[in-house]
């Protein structure tokens, strides 16, 4: 067991974990913030991405440990009072259907968006694809979720 | 995933101490292949020494044309290095294509090269560009470093510290990714500089990352993607499994090193 | 149209929930004193099983229960049955082998689960389910169809010889051979449709809760009809009574057909909740989903079509073996006989169909429907078998299926379907136009000047949604009838809530089904609310699969309302002193038309409760209920075109553009319906394109995750070109005809036909994997060299 504290949506959580606890399994079952998703083993469907200081990682292929000290943000701390431009883009574009990709989507979104802001690159629909990559949705052909990703691009 | 005992590590000497203070202990970077593989139960190390904030594994100096990149550097550094894209764009691009962005941000360089996946990007990118590994111990030339697949010239409890190479005049990295894992089916790393040409294939090969040492000898004399025409690759020593079998890797050998070449200018 | 009501592109209600993470998946709920089930797994795809030692396990930290096979059929748990009885051709009935939820004798595909550990934690039970140690006796393995019919094939169930369930025909052979044999050109192929994983991103799990105190049961399960599960967890499994067992399906992260049956885990879980009173939940991760769930498609078929002089096809004659794998999953006999065969006359005037079916038991995944369920099968042998006619007789392929389309309805076709409406003519030119199909040609030499080989394909499916009459799907052997519940209570306030038999997990129902009320009474959307999913809350119901939850569903909600407004009417009249039929409904109001006289809705639904003042002899309250029993199949159509472009140095197909022109009939929310067609079409491109199940020879599965089977990404695929042009149902109440399997139905031959069009050789399977079409564009190439 080991003692871990991080800054979780903002707030200062502390906690005894076994040293084998994967990020998300701390964000789930302890924090009991359950918005961020399991959906493959492989690392490669982007269910549980959340923004570990300021960056997209997969927090099912994390130690909560190696999180020690980190700034945290899950899909549940995105939005302040109102609807974070990318999540409210999700539901203008109908760019969600089971919602269970969904919460990765958007912190994937979030993070390229903010990538490209920086860089002074141009989010285009190829680019958007192609980040993608780490993000499988099995309801929506994506099509809707590039359309979402682009409004928020523009909003952001 | 079985339970383990994790340390951080402060700078290699420290985690060098960790390890050899570990009964099966292992050293963890970013973790996006040893993690995985813990949870399926395919490894279990009793203890993690984890070098990812190791001080004196991180970072990246560019010097002149020497390119030297901190072991616990991860893709999206290497990808986003505006200082080696001004001398060495080849290796951005390849690390700009590294599995996914979020993986980018976390998984290593020195882990990548440690493990010699045979269907990894960078152990292609080392040989081709005639790299140095360095461990807390020595230098080893990638020549002499990539022993087989999964396979190296680490000796137990020895750490990758970081790596270097002199950037090429030309260079570039043409990858097939296998369409479910994104991992290289095929990957071809072309440098070309003072010292000549050197191929390296990733992801095909029956035995992990090797030199295409015949492509060499006719790009040496031409470097062009027509150059490659008349040669063949040997499909008796390429992998072959669902998603294509040795004569379509043997192919795609070619198709990407004619592709690299192109990229390379 | 109102911007609320039918037809308006209705933002979703149910996204605010989803999108800030606070939607309610099974995983997420946690019960007090919640113990973790993991499954003891055959590794081996058939074996007898000689011995289970728990006595390590038992021992291990945390570990409260090690319980296995026996001991659950000892407690009278029955087998797991499938709801489908089909006859052979000799009317020989179906043979079905036991499926025990745990082996305790013989395990017949890996993953099959033989013991159960129950433990504090889900990493002591994953740990001490790996110190369960079995004793195994391995048994030869028929890991595919072919193994499996094999004179050596190895016996799978004892009262299925030759592997064997059924051998089983539709339509008239005599008369479809005699006009083959008279048929001027006759086109014959061998298809295989390819086996698939339905990969919902959420894989299933279930909470069960056993209490003492009442004997009743809870279980919470990632499930597309609660109902169905209660039904048969308690008239077949003998899990508890009906009555003393609830189950909720919550927020569920897409089905597409594998969350529709009952698998051996719910009844595990339930079953060691009773035995250990704790709370039971199992979470499967990915590998485990792909060793368990229930695998879709699987066909191998042989096809015959012939034509006389002017191009019209007299004779169809098919024959497909389908792979059922291990077990008879809930539907899986209907799927490759009424959900198939019946479709085999496409969108076209077929005068003579056969069809037989031979059932085959193999060492693999139990296989069930899938998004499609035997009408994607179907739809990729009828538009490959004519796409490859038309090259065959040098014919443009969209002219041959114009002389061949049904162009009058009602369409009895041989195959019992009876199609109510349609144009096919005008998808197929919408999409043409859409596709700028005569422009092909110059994209084509444009392409050819690159060194890609460009392609362009077209398919025109037609589908069986609306699934099902009871009575007819009754005397074709279903054991339920397909009808569909509503309930419609009006609330002393005026709110609505409406409780429906079927289910969401990402069609949208919370938004589509309260926009069709919202615009039935002139009510704001949201003062709806869909209820749904419990069965403690909303009367029995059957489900939501075969894009029955439009016109089957849907429709069930029209006539409770119906219900609902006579008596309305009733009240409103009696307070207003008016006659019923001088009142309008709408703009939150019931009013007397061309008076100033009104009462309010919410008026309407106090006085039905309050009760003061209501007409003689009517009884309180304001809620209605509904069974609507459809009375004919619908038959969503549509016309799909792919254009492609293929690498030749590494077989690497890029989709450049995909047409979509459906008739979906009458469309609630055309923003959803498009998401549903988006779908689809992905589906289907993954199948075409991307995805298969594989096995070795040992029945081994060599695609068991996401390293191995090829989901598409969004880098994969295209955005997509989604056009409707619409024909209303004849059938049901509102003309919904359903859109939710269209996209995987129609994509696959779209795709395969541009494929084989780009690279000029039709020899060519699903998937169309870069390897694979490398291979054929090589063997074509040497062809042409040795010619």
């Amino acid at each position: 067991m080991t003692t871990v504290s991080m800054t979780v949506n903002g707030k200062a959580v502390s906690s005894d974990v076994e040293d084998r606890t994967l990020l998300v399994d701390f964000i789930r079952e302890q924090l009991r913030l359950t918005g961020t998703h399991v959906g493959c083993d492989t690392s490669q469907c982007g269910a549980c991405v959340v923004h570990v200081n300021g960056t997209a990682m997969k927090s099912c292929t994390m130690l909560a440990v190696s999180a020690n000290d980190a700034d945290i943000t899950t899909i549940e701390g995105v939005a302040n009072d109102d609807l974070h431009p990318m999540q409210k883009a999700f539901n203008d574009n109908h760019g969600l259907q089971c919602g269970f990709c969904t919460p990765g989507m958007i912190m994937s979104g979030i993070d390229m968006v903010n990538r490209y802001k920086a860089e002074g690159k141009k989010l285009d629909e190829t680019a958007i694809r192609h980040e993608l990559e780490g993000n499988i949705c099995r309801c929506t052909g994506y099509h809707n979720i590039v359309k979402s990703i682009s409004q928020a691009a523009g909003e952001m | 995933m079985h339970n383990t005992t994790y340390h951080k590590a402060r700078n290699a000497a420290d985690a060098a101490s960790l390890l050899s203070g570990a009964e099966d202990g292992t050293l963890l970077a970013g973790g996006q292949t040893l993690i995985p593989t813990m949870k399926a139960r395919l490894a279990a190390p009793t203890d993690l020494v984890d070098v990812s904030g190791a001080s004196d594994m991180r970072g990246i100096i560019v010097s002149g044309n020497r390119v030297t990149i901190g072991a616990a550097t991860t893709h999206a550094e290497v990808a986003g290095s505006s200082e080696i894209r001004a001398v060495c764009p080849s290796i951005c691009d390849l690390a700009a294509n590294i599995g996914d962005p979020a993986v980018r941000n976390r998984g290593t360089i020195g882990g990548s090269v440690a493990n010699n996946d045979p269907a990894a990007d960078y152990p292609a990118a080392m040989l081709a560009l005639g790299a140095t590994i360095q461990t807390n111990t020595r230098e080893i030339a990638a020549d002499e470093f990539f022993t087989g697949m999964f396979d190296t010239a680490l000796d137990e409890g020895e750490i990758i510290t970081g790596v270097s190479f002199t950037a090429p005049a030309k260079g570039a990295y043409a990858k097939f990714p296998n369409p479910a894992s994104r991992y290289a089916m095929c990957g071809v790393f072309v440098a070309s500089g003072d010292a000549g040409t050197r191929v390296a294939i990733t992801g095909a090969g029956s035995d992990g990352v090797f030199r295409a040492t015949d492509m060499e000898a006719a790009l040496n004399s031409n470097f062009s993607a027509s150059a490659l025409d008349g040669l063949s690759v040997d499909a008796a020593n390429m992998l072959s499994d669902i998603h294509g079998d040795s004569a379509y890797r043997a192919n795609l050998v070619k198709v990407m090193a004619k592709r690299a070449v192109t990229g390379a200018g | 149209m109102s911007s609320e009501g039918i037809g308006a592109p209705v933002k979703r209600k149910e996204d605010k929930r989803f999108t800030t993470g606070k939607g309610k998946y099974t995983d997420d709920i946690r019960m007090e004193n919640q113990a973790y089930a993991a499954f003891v797994r055959s590794p081996h795809a058939h074996a007898k099983v000689k011995g289970i030692n728990t006595s390590v396990a038992e021992a291990m930290d945390g570990v409260i229960a090690v319980l296995n096979g026996a001991e659950l059929t000892g407690d009278g748990i029955g087998n797991i049955i499938c709801g489908w009885a089909i006859s052979s051709k000799d009317g020989s009935p179906m043979n079905m082998g036991a499926w025990p939820a745990m082996a305790s004798e013989t395990v017949r595909y890996t993953g099959d689960a033989v013991a159960v550990v129950v433990a504090e934690t889900k990493a002591q039970a994953r740990a001490a389910a790996e110190a369960v140690d079995v004793d195994y006796e391995e048994l030869p393995v028929a890991a595919n169809i072919e193994a499996a019919l094999a004179s050596n094939a190895p016996q799978i169930h004892e009262n299925a010889p030759g592997n064997v369930i059924y051998d089983w025909e539709i339509g008239e052979k005599d008369a479809t051979d005699a006009a083959l044999a008279g048929a001027a050109h006759i086109t014959e192929m061998d298809i295989t449709n390819n086996r698939l994983a339905p990969n919902a991103m959420e894989a299933r799990a279930a909470i069960a809760t056993f209490d003492e105190s009442d004997d009743h049961y809870t279980l919470y399960t990632t499930s597309q009809n609660p109902h169905v599960a209660r039904l048969v967890l308690s008239a077949f499994y003998a899990v508890a009574p009906e009555n003393k067992l609830r189950v909720i399906a919550p927020d569920v992260g897409g089905g597409f057909g594998s969350k529709i049956y009952i698998y051996p885990e719910e009844i595990v879980c339930l079953w060691a909740s009773m035995k250990t009173k704790r709370s039971i939940k199992w979470t499967s991760d990915r590998s485990e989903a792909f060793l368990t769930d229930a695998h879709g498609r699987d066909h191998i078929t042989k096809a015959k079509m012939g034509f006389d002089a002017n191009g019209k096809i007299v004779g169809f004659k098919v024959a497909t073996k389908a792979n059922f794998g291990a077990y008879m999953s809930l539907f899986s006999s209907a799927v490759p006989t009424y959900l198939y065969a019946t479709l085999l006359s496409g969108t076209y005037n077929i005068p003579n169909i056969y069809c037989e079916v031979l059932a085959v038991y193999s060492n693999t995944n139990p296989v069930d429907a899938y998004r499609g369920a035997g009408r994607p099968e179907a739809s990729y042998v009828v538009e490959r078998m004519i796409e490859t006619a038309a090259r065959e007789m040098g014919k443009d392929p969209a002219e041959l299926r114009r002389e061949n389309f049904v162009r009058e309805f009602p369409h009895q076709t041989p195959v019992i379907m009876n199609y109510d409406s349609g144009d096919f003519e005008g998808n197929l030119n919408q999409a043409m136009t859409a596709a700028d199909w005569s422009g092909f040609p110059a994209r084509k030499a444009e392409a050819a000047a690159r060194g890609k080989m460009r392609g362009i394909g077209m398919a025109c499916y037609i589908e069986a949604c609306g699934i099902a009459p009871s009575a007819a799907v009754g005397s074709l052997g279903a054991g339920v009838g397909l009808w569909e519940s509503a309930e419609v209570r009006v609330n002393p306030v005026g709110t609505i809530e409406v409780l429906t038999g079927s289910h969401s997990h990402g069609q949208g129902h919370e938004t589509t089904f309260a926009q069709v009320v919202a615009e039935r009474f002139g009510v704001p959307l949201d003062s709806i609310n869909i209820v749904h999913g419990d069965t403690d809350k909303v009367q029995f119901g059957m489900g939501t699969y075969g894009s029955r939850s439009g016109p089957v569903g849907l429709s069930a909600i029209v006539k409770a309302c119906d219900k609902v407004e006579v008596k309305v009417r009733k009240i409103a009249a009696h307070l207003l002193e008016c006659n019923e039929d001088e009142l309008t409904i709408g703009d939150s109001q019931v009013k007397v038309e061309g008076t100033n006289k009104a009462l309010g809705w919410h008026e309407v639904g106090l006085a039905a409760y309050t009760a003061h003042n209501l007409p003689a002899d009517m009884e309180p309250g304001l809620k209605e209920g509904a069974f609507y029993d459809p009375e004919n199949f619908t038959f969503p159509m549509g016309c799909f075109i792919a254009e492609v472009e293929v690498d030749p140095d590494t077989g690497v197909t890029e989709i450049i553009k995909f047409v979509a022109s459906d008739d979906f009939g009458v469309i609630i929310n055309p923003m959803i319906v498009e998401g549903q067609v988006h779908g689809g079409i992905a589906q289907g491109i993954g199948q075409a394109m991307f995805e298969e199940v594989v096995y070795d020879d040992n029945g081994q599965q060599l695609s068991g995750s996401y390293m191995d089977y090829t989901m598409p990404r969004a880098d994969d695929l295209p955005s997509f070109v989604v056009e409707h042009h619409n024909t209303r149902c004849t059938t049901n109440p509102l003309g919904i005809k359903g859109c939710g399997e269209a996209g995987a139905i129609g994509t696959p031959p779209a795709i395969i036909n541009a494929i084989t069009n780009a690279i000029g050789d039709n020899n060519l399977s699903m998937p169309a994997t870069p390897s694979k079409v490398w291979a054929l564009i090589q063997s074509s190439g040497a062809k042409i060299a040795a010619e």
